[in-house]
């Protein structure tokens, strides 16, 4: 069994007038088969960047990747353009935040299914149909013969967006990427995608790239989780050990804020105090410093290594051993 | 610190809200599938009074008229019927002009880019209100770089940028000041921290605080975040489908739940704890459209605990001596003994 997703010190740079943003800094992180990782941390972090890059959905011109990356054990960033068409639909779909922006307005949803099935398979228009029918099915759309026929903005929020997990099924890619699928749902219809998103995964055995910033979120679906800022994985793991023993400072301030019962009446917030650093103009040394109530000296200077503290579990700190182990849910409990 | 403006005394609560009604037509010729006299009920009977110095918070799902109630009660669109009356005094009549009750009342939105004008400068943009009400300009230039200091923003750097030179968090903080200019009383926060990171939004959340004990101010805090609210609320208002199913403090409603929707609500929220995760989910489907929404009680088609009365009779509303109000059949004397305890159906 190979890892489906392997990238390698992953840089990501954007030219813009008269300066580079550097949005991706160094990313290391595989997917297994058949594994979930939520990618969390907050806007301008540079997880939604990460993610498009899988696919090389970054304009050419304005971009420059560098580093490993590597999907199903073939090299994304040496792919020809016919190449990378093949990739995307057949090996690596996605799903985006806003459905009703990434489907076509004038196209019934059925067509856009059809003609994804049909751009990637030889099947005629019938079995096409026959299949986007039994993909809505799958995704548990009520009615679904009838829904077909229905145009974008004729659905709700939740339907549309199990809409479109259907159209990213339908060529039954190995990787499924999630941009902040369920970001702009209630939370009684968020809940009912995250749970379609994790049983769909189980049956079809899909590797599965999560961004959001909703660490909630996180927690109900992923296997791993890896937390980014400034453009870097700052700290990931197995979910369960990475919300109850964050190491990296940055992870611990964001699962205090969060946990149940953190936000007591009453009390004063704790805040991370200023702003993630300007992406064109990163310090030398960690890029978290600034805001690190444990920062000493060296940190502003020295790049923080990432150090593995048990299987799976790597923080990227200098002082994680001088931190103490806080257990932010058992905190929480009283 | 007593406020000359309170009329009625501390009992008197500041705003009461009474059969508020407001529907939206929707245009029959030229739409196809809508019959001419159809509309979008978007708030649809709604009570509820909010007691001086309190954070009222209203939770609810996208379409339930949230921030519709609040446009109404800011008076920015009007509504069909009933009444809002601040302390003691009917809006809009001889007592309290709408001009007299709009100082009083301020608003912060959630787009924090576009409710500032981006021409203005941020200085200029908090200054305005109070010269259109009369307050010498130099004045009102102090008093905007007084409230940016109050907000966290040092005048000195900030008090001539523009919108586009800040941060999301920076904005709100320039929209807060910019509410809080004219001195009202009460202040209605329509999603104010929900476009914001979680670190901006905890910043944003304790200057609130700070700000309402330092100008004693009653809040409206609307959110679907049920964690924000809980943290900031005195009291909450649950809304459904245009109509208030359920009242509380903050304490009884997200402790004791009554109404089946607050329920599913609360067992919406996501686990935080991978080895305890949600198995299913509490409510099916989207809510129903506002359009034509279901006989009898509005919930019925979604509700764990229906039975065939709730399709036929709409509940009232009615709340025990806690305060803690409730808005289903199954605490109506007269048709409790219908339900049985246990939910029907998953």
């Amino acid at each position: 069994m190979h890892d489906m997703i392997t990238l390698r010190d992953l840089q990501v740079q954007f030219f813009a007038p008269k300066k580079l943003i550097r949005a991706v800094n160094g990313v290391n992180l595989t997917v297994g088969q058949g594994e979930v990782v939520a990618l969390i941390g907050e806007s301008g972090s540079g997880k939604s960047v990460t993610l498009r890059s899988i696919m090389r959905l970054h304009s050419e011109r304005s971009t420059r990747i560098s580093g490993g990356l590597e999907v199903d054990g073939k090299d994304v960033l040496k792919m020809s353009q016919r190449e990378l068409a093949a990739l995307r639909g057949d090996t690596v779909a996605m799903i985006f935040q806003e459905p009703l922006l990434a489907l076509d307005p004038v196209y019934t949803v059925g067509a856009q299914i059809i003609e994804a099935i049909r751009r990637h398979k030889k099947v005629s228009k019938a079995e096409a149909h026959k299949q986007a029918l039994s993909l809505f099915e799958k995704v548990r759309i009520p009615s679904p013969e009838r829904r077909l026929d229905a145009y974008p903005h004729e659905m709700s929020g939740g339907m549309r967006q199990r809409a479109m997990i259907a159209l990213a099924l339908s060529c039954a890619p190995k990787v499924l990427l999630a941009d902040e699928p369920t970001t702009a749902l209630d939370a009684t219809v968020q809940i009912q995608i995250l749970l379609l998103l994790r049983d769909l995964q189980k049956e079809l055995g899909l590797s599965i790239v999560f961004v959001t910033h909703d660490i909630g979120a996180a927690a109900e679906v992923a296997d791993r989780i890896a937390v980014m800022y400034a453009g870097k994985i700052i700290e990931q793991g197995p979910a369960a050990e990475l919300l109850t023993r964050p190491r990296h400072p940055y992870t611990l301030s964001l699962l205090k804020s969060r946990s149940h019962g953190a936000m007591q009446k009453g009390q004063r917030l704790e805040t991370i105090g200023g702003a993630p650093p300007d992406l064109s103009n990163l310090p030398a040394g960690c890029a978290f410093a600034e805001r690190c109530k444990y920062a000493v000296a060296e940190c502003s200077s020295v790049q923080p290594r990432d150090e593995t503290l048990s299987p799976g579990h790597v923080v990227s700190c200098l002082r994680v051993h001088q931190i103490g182990q806080i257990n932010p849910v058992a905190a929480a409990a009283h | 610190m007593t406020d000359q403006r309170d009329i009625g005394g501390p009992r008197q609560p500041l705003l009461q809200v009474r059969d508020l009604l407001k529907h939206f037509p929707l245009k029959g010729k030229g739409l196809p599938f809508t019959s001419p006299r159809s509309a979008v009920r978007a708030v649809d009977g709604v009570n509820f009074d909010i007691l001086k110095g309190e954070t009222l918070g209203v939770v609810g799902e996208s379409g339930c008229g949230k921030s519709t109630t609040a446009r109404v009660l800011m008076q920015l669109i009007n509504q069909d019927s009933g009444e809002l009356v601040f302390d003691g005094e009917t809006v809009g009549s001889r007592a309290l002009p709408l001009r007299q009750f709009r100082r009083q009342t301020q608003m912060v939105f959630q787009d924090s880019y576009s409710s500032l004008n981006p021409r203005m400068t941020i200085e200029d943009s908090i200054a305005f209100a109070p010269t259109v009400h009369g307050l010498p300009s130099r004045e009102a230039i102090t008093r905007a770089r007084d409230l940016l200091a109050r907000v966290g923003l040092a005048p000195e750097r900030f008090a001539g940028r523009y919108p586009h030179e800040l941060s999301g968090g920076q904005r709100q903080r320039v929209n807060i000041a910019r509410a809080l200019a004219l001195e009202p009383r009460l202040v209605i926060l329509d999603e104010a921290v929900s476009a914001l990171d979680k670190s901006v939004e905890a910043q944003v959340l304790n200057l609130l605080l700070d700000l309402k004990q330092e100008f004693g101010l009653t809040y409206l805090f609307i959110s679907h975040d049920l964690n924000v609210v809980r943290f900031i609320s005195d009291r909450v208002l649950v809304m459904y489908l245009g109509q208030v199913v359920e009242i509380g403090s903050s304490d009884q409603v997200f402790d004791q739940p009554k109404h089946p929707y607050t329920r599913a609500l609360l067992k919406s929220m996501p686990s935080m704890d991978p080895l305890q995760r949600t198995m299913e989910a509490p409510l099916a489907g989207d809510p129903p459209n506002p359009i034509n929404p279901p006989s009898g009680c509005r919930f019925h088609t979604r509700c764990a605990y229906v039975q065939p009365v709730c399709s036929q009779r709409a509940p009232t509303f009615a709340s025990d001596d806690s305060g803690h109000g409730v808005a289903c059949l199954r605490y109506e004397a007269d048709t409790a003994s219908l339900f049985s305890s246990e939910a029907s159906h998953a």
